[in-house]
């Protein structure tokens, strides 16, 4: 990166709040990044005043009119029970965003410091934390989650944390295998030698120079939450009808993508819209982040 | 390195069997059994299919016996295909499931692969954002849009390539291959490019460009090795997904492998077929996780001195 | 660049793929001239032994390789000879002569015996074969204490070998379907020397089924079995009638997903759908000379009321609830005008039986209902669950239902989708308000739609117990006269049903298919049965597939 950011990038190495700070400065430059936010930030102040701004009430049919085109009346058109496609979409967001936040949150937490544990401990801790990720791995999760949705009732927050739970797996061991390659590099070692304690220097040292393959991986949870999402609404174990989800609706709309696009094509966009500021927004911050590339 | 295998193969078999455990009491936890169906079912009927499948026994028998016939590599009866046994079902499917798996992960490493390495040489221009952003688009692209969208083209409008089936009719693996392949693509592409821009601020690729070597050996000498490590530690949990996640793709082009199986076998409550699919696909996780830890391993040039002096 | 070389190559070759393959011959022209149906069958067949599967798509398959003693006429429903040449009963009606056709011969030409009947219904009635249909054979004599475990010596079943091909069936009581019974797989012969040869008569396990192993008896037989592939019938020339059976063979394909057996049909892959996804109804009935052919089917689509609960234990409220179903809306808009309000849990026109409308569309009425229920406007309404099992079409009627509920009664509805083994198990533990159900008819007989709702039958599940009704269904029925005596107990019975109100009956069934012109011989029947011996395919018509 530029070259202006000298001295205060050797004291962010002491300073994690200056290491915000300067990130900040950085991803302000970044323009497409600031649109992803700007995006993202439309997206979730949307979806929280959903239910006082939303055209219609999102049960509201009218059986007789069914599926129409846009018009002025509804500005996306309407789906099959003649319900209003924006409301449904509206209110599908405030569902998405929140399995996508709040699952890959708690996929995040779980994944990394399990990951960078395992990582740094290295040998016999090393090979029992990751075997129990393999076991894991190699649970039937459908079952797993059809037995949650059972045992405990049908509610959106188990779902959240069922998805977050199958999700860490893969964050946990992209982790793992960062924090093994950086535990050998040269400064990590010195840390060591300095007698740093494990916890300092994994929170020091090992994360933030993990952050960027961390943070791509996220804005890829991101997405690959949101669509188990549909996919197990799709299979009855997620969303209840008539709640609806950005998924839910393109998968119900891919199945009438010839007779009705428009069911189709404007969920499509929400989520692609979401899905690339996120990227935007993830590779600015990866960028930010980087020390490693600041120290240049 | 012999030594390293041989104990991680070691480890795999508590894991398989801590799987297997697990699984054969969780299933046993949902409601819901085998011979439940919309009509009801006598009471003496229901009587008669238990013990003919042992579910009449006591769950802890049951268990022992499932673990006996296991060693001798029996994994039982199907419940949901009288006549079949879960062996034949997934002798059967494995063919087709690896064979999608194999091209579908072709596809995915030479897009992905491509498009990830020549976004990470000029980040941030033309030649980043547009594989990046198609890259998005694979991503968002559910394959139960992705799929259907593709079938409606080159299937129904084109006229090019069949739109359903296996082997049946030529080119009808094209499609399914392509879909299954395509979200895989994408997550390699991303994480290629992350891995790529990380080894390319390292020192000993500034060493190899003072050294005076062009531009396209440097990559493919010194950065490639390095920037694929990421991309390597996702392979192996990608192949155990490619062998899962291809229901949707089997589902909608008929294709007649494992993953159609063992989606349904957990909505049939077919219990050895469950535990049979689940034990066959830990098996699988486990060799490919430990193949690409190997993989990676030797990618790492620090971590491969550490295996030499083993 | 070693990279871009490699691109090149593979980038060639994909296309070269590409092209090679495009302008291939359909399986619809190809399967034209060669005389082979190509049918989509809806799923993989759980398995071929008439005595041990259940299910619509191995109804399709057990019945193209094996016959019946009498079989249905598609154009009619009548029987008409199968195995048996003829049959007559006795003057009380309650034994049957069944006479073999002498030419009857299994597919590896042993000829087919009344021996073989008895045999295998003891084998289908054996308690320890677990066969789900057994019931099918209750009304003969001593079946139901067989296959309970009542009575252990097979031997006192009443169904005898008189001689070769002499079979005496003794019922219970006169029994005015169980001729038609005869048509369904559960009653058809297997071959004892095969089956013994592969295992224990009652083995579920065994490979008797196998393309190289089956024996069969009916106008095909089994020539390739891939598994979630394809299952291939040839034209068997054992067959005693072959000289009638024009397919030269007939290839099932398990189409599990509808919106890709519409789209395999579009593309030339199938002659014939089993069902189509509901938005393509309108595109398909606007085309000339469609493809699309919809006919009534003997099937109710209804809810099931679990009259133990509240607020549902209340009749007011069941009636309530009922009267606010806006049946024609829904059929028309949702349903895609693709199916029939009904009223009652019969389907209209089961062979002459016109079931009661005992109640209406009506709002004012439903609404002063509730009130008089205790719920005026819905104030005080402890909330209604609807329950459901996971299916495109099921959500669609759930969350219509919901919204008519909630705007014409004003009260509070929820639905719960669960997925089909926990809704199952929901229904049979009665652990629901109002559940979807529906029910197909085995045999054209409101019988088999009228007898779900006896006390504590195994299909009730909504708690519903009438003496008075079981006494109709059980006892004053089967001992009617005449037709129009029994009819009209029936009719007495059904009024009661739809006053107290159990289920609520949404819409009869149709049956909806893509058929390709060229494929002769398939009328549209209330069974929706097809038999594969009358069908045939013009090589005049054009293979067009309605694009």
């Amino acid at each position: 990166m530029s070259n202006d950011t000298t001295i205060s990038d050797i004291a962010t190495a002491e300073h994690g709040t200056s290491l915000w700070k300067d990130a900040w400065i950085r991803l302000k430059k970044n323009r497409l990044a600031l649109f992803g936010l700007a995006v993202l930030t439309l997206f979730i102040i949307v979806a929280l005043l959903t239910p006082w701004i939303a055209p219609y009430g999102y049960e509201t049919q009218d059986l007789d009119l069914g599926a129409t085109p846009p018009s002025a009346a509804h500005w996306l058109g309407t789906d099959i029970f003649g319900r209003d496609l924006l409301t449904l979409i509206m209110y599908g967001g405030r569902i998405s965003l929140a399995v996508g936040f709040v699952a890959t949150t708690v996929a995040l937490l779980i994944g990394v410091t399990y990951g960078a544990i395992a990582g740094y401990a290295g040998g016999k801790i090393d090979a029992a934390m990751m075997r129990l990720v393999d076991i894991l791995y190699a649970l039937p999760f459908m079952i797993f989650i059809v037995l949650l949705m059972v045992v405990f009732g049908r509610n959106l927050l188990l779902l959240f944390l069922a998805i977050g739970a199958v999700e860490w797996l893969t964050m946990a061991r992209i982790m793992r295998s960062q924090v093994q390659s950086l535990r050998q590099q040269e400064f990590v070692e010195a840390a060591v030698s300095l007698g740093l304690g494990p916890a300092t220097i994994i929170r020091r040292h090992i994360i933030p120079n993990a952050l960027g393959p961390i943070i791509v991986y996220t804005t890829l949870t991101i997405p690959s939450v949101m669509l188990l999402e549909a996919f197990l609404s799709f299979l009855g174990l997620g969303v209840q009808p008539p709640q609806t989800s950005w998924g839910l609706l393109i998968s119900y709309g891919a199945e009438t993508m010839e007779e009705f696009p428009w069911l189709l094509i404007f969920p499509g966009l929400a989520l692609s819209l979401t899905l690339f500021s996120l990227n935007f927004l993830g590779d600015g911050l990866r960028d930010a982040l980087d020390v490693r590339s600041s120290k240049d | 390195m012999w030594r390293f295998i041989g104990i991680r193969l070691l480890q795999a078999v508590p894991v398989i069997l801590a799987v297997i455990t697990v699984t054969f009491f969780l299933v046993r936890m949902a409601p819901g059994g085998p011979f439940d169906s919309e009509k009801a079912v006598m009471p003496e009927v229901k009587a008669a299919l238990e013990a003919q499948y042992r579910l009449d026994l006591p769950l802890p028998q049951q268990y022992l016996a499932y673990l006996g016939d296991l060693t001798k590599g029996d994994l039982g009866p199907s419940f949901k295909y009288p006549g079949r046994d879960v062996n034949e079902l997934i002798s059967a499917g494995l063919p087709v499931t690896a064979e999608l798996g194999i091209y579908a992960l072709l596809v995915a490493l030479f897009l992905g692969g491509i498009s990830g390495v020549v976004a990470s040489l000029k980040p941030n221009t033309a030649q980043d954002y547009i594989p990046m952003s198609l890259a998005m688009i694979g991503i968002c692209m559910p394959a139960f849009l992705f799929g259907p969208l593709l079938v409606l083209v080159f299937g129904i409008y084109l006229e090019w390539l069949p739109v359903a089936g296996w082997g049946d009719i030529p080119g009808d693996k094209i499609l399914p291959s392509i879909t299954l392949g395509t979200a895989y693509a994408a997550y390699i592409a991303r994480l290629g490019r992350a891995g790529m821009l990380e080894v390319m601020s390292q020192d000993y690729i500034r060493t190899a460009r003072a050294k005076g070597l062009p531009e396209w050996q440097v990559v493919t000498r010194h950065a490639l090795r390095g920037g694929m490590i990421p991309v390597v530690a996702f392979l192996g949990p990608a192949f155990a997904g490619l062998l899962t996640g291809s229901f949707v793709v089997e589902t909608i082009f008929q294709v007649p492998g494992l993953g159609r199986f063992f989606v349904q076998a957990a909505f049939n409550r077919d219990y050895t077929m469950i535990l049979g699919s689940t034990v066959f696909l830990s098996t699988l996780i486990v060799l490919f996780n430990l193949l690409s830890d190997i993989l990676a391993a030797w990618m790492n040039p620090r971590l491969r001195a550490q295996f030499g002096g083993r | 660049m070693p990279l871009n070389r490699l691109k090149t190559l593979v980038v060639l070759v994909f296309f070269s793929t590409l092209v090679a393959c495009g302008g291939g011959e359909s399986n619809v022209s190809s399967g034209n001239r060669e005389g082979i149906l190509h049918y989509g069958n809806g799923s993989e067949p759980q398995g071929l032994d008439p005595h041990v599967v259940t299910g619509v798509p191995e109804n399709h398959l057990i019945r193209a390789l094996f016959e019946g003693l009498a079989v249905k006429n598609p154009y009619t429903l009548e029987p008409e000879p199968g195995v048996a040449e003829s049959w007559d009963f006795s003057e009380d009606g309650r034994i049957i002569t069944f006479h073999l056709n002498p030419r009857a011969k299994w597919s590896n030409g042993d000829p087919m015996t009344a021996q073989d009947y008895v045999w295998s219904w003891q084998r289908a009635l054996n308690p320890a074969m677990g066969n789900l249909y057994a019931y099918m054979l209750f009304p003969v004599k001593n079946a139901k204490a067989y296959a309970t475990g009542d009575l252990a010596d097979p031997e006192q079943l009443g169904v005898k070998a008189l001689d070769k091909l002499t079979l005496q069936v003794t019922l219970n009581e006169p029994t005015p379907y169980f001729i038609q019974l005869m048509d369904h797989y559960s009653t058809f012969a297997v071959h004892r020397p095969t089956i013994e040869k592969f295992g224990k008569s009652t083995d579920r396990f065994t490979k008797w089924t196998r393309v190289e192993n089956m024996v069969s008896n009916g106008a095909f037989k089994l020539s390739q079995w891939r598994l979630n592939r394809r299952i291939v019938m040839e034209k068997s020339t054992t067959y005693w009638d072959a000289d009638k059976v024009k397919l030269n063979g007939i290839v099932f394909y398990p189409t599990e997903n509808i919106v890709s057996e519409e789209r395999m049909f579009r593309a030339g892959q199938l002659h014939y759908t089993q069902v189509i996804p509901l938005e393509k109804i309108p595109v398909y009935q606007a085309m000339e000379n469609t493809p699309y052919v919809q006919a009534p089917y003997l099937g109710t689509y209804f809810f099931l009321i679990n009259t133990k609960v509240p607020p549902v234990d209340d009749v007011r409220v069941r009636q309530a609830l009922s009267m606010a179903v806006d049946r024609d809306t829904l059929a028309a808009t949702v349903m895609q005008k693709s199916v029939y309000p009904a009223y009652s849990i019969t389907p209209p026109g089961a062979l002459g039986y016109k079931p009661p409308k005992v109640f209406g569309y009506d709002l004012e009425k439903a609404r002063a209902l509730l009130a008089e229920a205790g719920y005026p406007n819905g104030e005080g309404w402890p909330g209604l669950e609807i329950t459901y099992n996971t299916s495109e079409s099921h959500r669609k009627i759930a969350v219509a239902l919901q919204q008519m509920w909630k705007e014409a009664l004003d009260i509070e509805v929820t639905i719960a989708n669960q997925e089909w083994k926990v809704y199952l198990d929901s229904v049979t533990q009665m652990n629901f308000q109002v559940a979807r159900r529906g029910w197909i008819g085995d045999y054209v007989d409101p019988n088999n739609f009228l007898d779900l709702y006896l006390t504590g039958g195994g299909n009730n599940n909504t708690g519903f117990a009438d003496p008075h009704y079981d006494d109709l269904i059980l006892r004053k029925a089967p001992q009617a006269k005449s037709r129009e005596e029994r009819f009209a107990i029936f009719t007495e019975a059904e009024t009661m049903l739809m006053k107290e109100m159990p289920i609520i009956p949404v819409y009869t069934y149709t049956s909806k298919h893509l058929i390709n012109p060229s494929v002769r011989g398939v009328p549209s029947n209330l069974m929706d049965s097809i038999n594969f011996k009358y069908v045939w395919l013009d090589l005049e018509t054009k293979t067009g597939t309605g694009e």
